[in-house]
């Protein structure tokens, strides 16, 4: 499969700002000799460079749909990026020190794409929950059902108008609405849209990554997105548990015998 | 550039955000638009040939500029080489708008403004930062200047 690699290795190098960098440890495939790196995390496009001032990057993981974990090593501060799949590989990083893994660690585990999309929806769901109660109550104002912008009204011209939204159309459950999906309720598509999507058959949407659970959950889960903030906080809440449980591991090793 | 294949053959089979066939041409010498299934994916446009599992390519969303072109088509070309197109043919001017609008969308980049920009917004109106109930102020893709590491 063609990647656009140019433009990849410009998005590493260019100085937007990364999420994450610094020296890691990585286990070869083959062989398990350890290899130190030059690491920059973008989004969720982990980037390995030979040098730190290296002009091209030696590889990238992507990092969507990841598990991160720790691990045993003989290399301490060791931890993993895992995938779903039944032969993908796991890739074993180690940082060079406690505190370098942590912060690897935690910023891995929330720079999937998904994860980034599910905090935004939340924010702009808060924010016009917001706005359309300074506009005065419901009185028949619907959500518009195109770009989202605020309604004018006397409270309103009082106070600053606000920019009109980054526009999104209103996703049935929201999460993304898959487009060949038979009679679901989409936004209206060009009649050369959908349909011809090599999809077998409809699934439920994507969940945000390692939520790889039963099906119902997994549909209800995608489901609530949009229900309520309470839902939000339930899928972060499994996040913050990861991340909280990792902390636990990390402590108790520390107590207990060097690895 | 080494790359996790197989995850992203992966992610090529997830749902799409967007999929449909669109004539497509890449920019290179003598390159025709040819009938294709594109399909949005989080920040990647995968495209295959119609009638084959696997695509033929995939295209990463950032740093990438939007272009409506003439009637019908639109294209996707890069900050560091501009000149460098992906055409992309569609069947009516309605669905060119849409892609166009989904595709200025589709970065990881897009979304950090966009959340920088409500979590501003709320902050202002309530005087709360609304990440901090769920414990994130602090993380670094959540902050508003360039933080260089």
């Amino acid at each position: 499969m063609k990647l656009n690699e140019r433009s990849l290795a410009f998005y590493a190098t260019c100085d937007s700002p990364a999420d994450n960098a610094g020296f890691l440890y990585k286990r070869g495939e083959r062989h398990t000799a350890y290899h130190r790196r030059w690491f920059v995390l973008k989004g969720n496009m982990l980037f390995y460079f030979e040098e730190r001032d290296s002009r091209e990057p030696v590889g990238v993981i992507v990092l969507e749909g990841c598990n991160v974990e720790l691990c045993d090593s003989a290399e301490g501060f060791a931890f993993a990026i895992r995938f779903g799949g039944t032969k993908s590989r796991t890739y074993v990083l180690a940082a060079e020190s406690q505190a370098a893994m942590e912060s690897w660690v935690k910023s891995l585990s929330r720079a999937s794409f998904d994860y980034m999309r599910l905090v935004v929806r939340e924010l702009e769901k808060q924010l016009q929950e917001m706005t359309r109660g300074l506009a005065g109550g419901c009185g028949g104002s619907r959500e518009p059902p195109g770009p989202w912008k605020p309604k004018p009204s006397g409270l309103e011209q009082s106070r600053e108008r606000l920019p009109a939204l980054p526009a999104v159309p209103p996703k049935e459950n929201g999460c993304a609405v898959w487009n060949n999906v038979p009679g679901a309720d989409r936004p209206p598509d060009a009649s050369g849209c959908g349909g011809h999507d090599e999809e077998r058959s409809p699934r439920p949407p994507p969940l945000p990554p390692r939520r790889r659970v039963s099906n119902g959950e997994a549909a209800s889960a995608g489901a609530a997105v949009a229900e309520s903030p309470s839902a939000f906080c339930r899928l972060h809440e499994q996040y913050s548990r990861e991340v909280a449980r990792l902390r636990q591991d990390w402590q108790q090793r520390r107590r207990g015998p060097r690895p | 550039m080494r790359y996790n294949e197989r995850e992203l053959l992966s992610l090529a089979r997830q749902p799409a955000e967007k999929a449909a066939e669109i004539r497509m041409s890449v920019p290179k010498k003598g390159s025709v638009l040819k009938k294709r299934l594109v399909k949005l994916v989080v920040n990647f446009l995968f495209y295959f040939r119609t009638d084959e599992a696997e695509p033929i390519g995939a295209l990463l969303l950032e740093h990438c500029k939007i272009t409506k072109e003439e009637e019908n088509v639109f294209s996707i070309s890069f900050i560091e080489e501009p000149e460098r197109k992906y055409c992309f043919q569609c069947a009516t001017e309605e669905q060119c708008q849409e892609w166009v609008e989904a595709l200025k969308r589709a970065s990881y980049e897009f979304l950090r403004r966009s959340l920088i920009f409500y979590r501003n917004e709320i902050q202002k109106m309530t005087g709360k930062d609304p990440l901090e109930q769920y414990g994130i102020s602090e993380e670094a893709r959540f902050q508003l200047g360039a933080h260089r590491l």
